[in-house]
């Protein structure tokens, strides 16, 4: 293992700061405005798209592109814990569902 | 003289706070409403910790991030950068633009923090990752108006946080111990993205969340060229205007008679 360098130490200080700022981006202020209502409405939406937005592409695509065939173990992974939640509604279920089938696929078959 | 006593008050201040946010009952439903994603964040945190010190990087370093920096995406792209010996402004724009759809879910729960004190708010802001502001907003679709609302979600917060928090550094941590033994090709982090497909399937109750994570997925696959996973930015945006122009024509009867979708 390497020395540790301080100018690395320096900048994951300085990455603790990017998190912090990002997730409080709007806090940071103290100025009172509210947001107009078609905004607020429209953000009932938001959650639901960022999750799909960070999970389809791990999902579906490899370097990049759209997988193009099926022996990919991440497509029945994500099937069977679709269809764990939808039957048992459980989302730990639903983690060990997915990966019941994805450690035999990847590990045994080499998909 | 006064101004040690202002601060051991202003401590005293903190502790009652963090005191009165662990003993409410709302702080263990916020970090039971975790524990069915701890396996899935933590297969994740494991393999972060695998690839800090596959990087190069030191223990120190190793640990530092894992404990510190508390955001898998920012930590996944800052690795390469470091161990190529990038310039600091390029790993810290990265790391901010892989960031900026927190700055989004920032307006969303504004509307929750603004009592708070300007340290707090950014302490609250802290533990706000993509599973922790899901299920907040799940939990509570309205921001409180009175006292007693208002610190249950404060405490459910907190909870859901701690519990994020734990779960992360803890794993980062066991990966770094493991990093010799657990080969990468196994892909275990795949465990992550189940845990959001869970969560992400619970929150589709409607026809519209339905077409939501559709055109969301979508565009996120579209735009995948865009660099620095702008094309989940792209991907929420387009998302929430398909959706506000397919709700229209309803939302006027739902505003009007007060009701939830």
């Amino acid at each position: 293992m390497n020395g540790t360098d301080l100018w690395t130490v320096v900048t994951i200080i300085g990455l603790t700061l990017v998190t912090i700022l990002t997730r409080s981006f709007f806090f940071l202020s103290g100025k009172p405005w509210s947001l107009p209502r078609w905004a607020q409405s429209g953000l009932r939406y938001a959650p639901v798209a960022a999750l799909s937005a960070v999970i389809i592409p791990e999902i579906v695509m490899s370097q990049g592109q759209l997988v193009s065939h099926v022996k990919d173990a991440r497509l029945f992974a994500a099937i069977a814990g679709v269809a764990w939640y939808y039957w048992r509604r459980g989302v730990l279920g639903t983690i060990v569902a997915g990966m019941a089938v994805y450690l035999p696929l990847r590990l045994g078959l080499g998909w | 003289m006064s101004g040690g006593r202002t601060r051991s008050s202003a401590i005293g201040r903190w502790a009652h706070t963090v005191k009165t946010l662990m003993r409410h009952p709302q702080f263990r439903v916020g970090a039971g409403d975790f524990a069915p994603v701890v396996p899935g964040i933590a297969a994740w945190g494991v393999m972060a910790g695998v690839a800090m010190v596959q990087s190069g990087m030191s223990l120190v370093e190793a640990t530092l991030m894992g404990l510190l920096v508390f955001a898998g995406s920012s930590q996944l792209a800052a690795i390469p950068l470091i161990s190529a010996g990038a310039p600091m402004w390029v790993i810290l724009a990265t790391g901010f633009c892989v960031n900026l759809r927190f700055v989004v879910f920032s307006i969303h729960l504004r509307q929750y923090v603004m009592h708070e004190t300007r340290w707090r708010r950014l302490l609250s802001g802290y533990p706000m990752a993509d599973l922790n502001y899901v299920m907040f907003t799940r939990r509570f679709p309205q921001p409180a108006t009175e006292a007693i609302g208002i610190e249950a979600q404060d405490a459910y917060r907190a909870g859901n946080g701690t519990a994020g928090w734990i779960s992360w550094a803890a794993s980062n941590l066991l990966g770094i111990a493991l990093a010799n033994s657990i080969p990468v090709s196994w892909g275990l982090g795949f465990a992550g993205i189940l845990a959001l497909l869970g969560i992400g399937c619970s929150l589709v109750t409607t026809g519209l969340t339905a077409v939501s994570a559709g055109i969301a997925g979508t565009a996120a696959v579209a735009a995948f060229a865009l660099p620095l996973k702008l094309n989940i930015l792209v991907a929420i945006a387009a998302a929430v205007a398909v959706c506000l122009i397919l709700e229209k024509p309803a939302s006027r009867h739902t505003l009007e008679t007060g009701g939830r979708h």
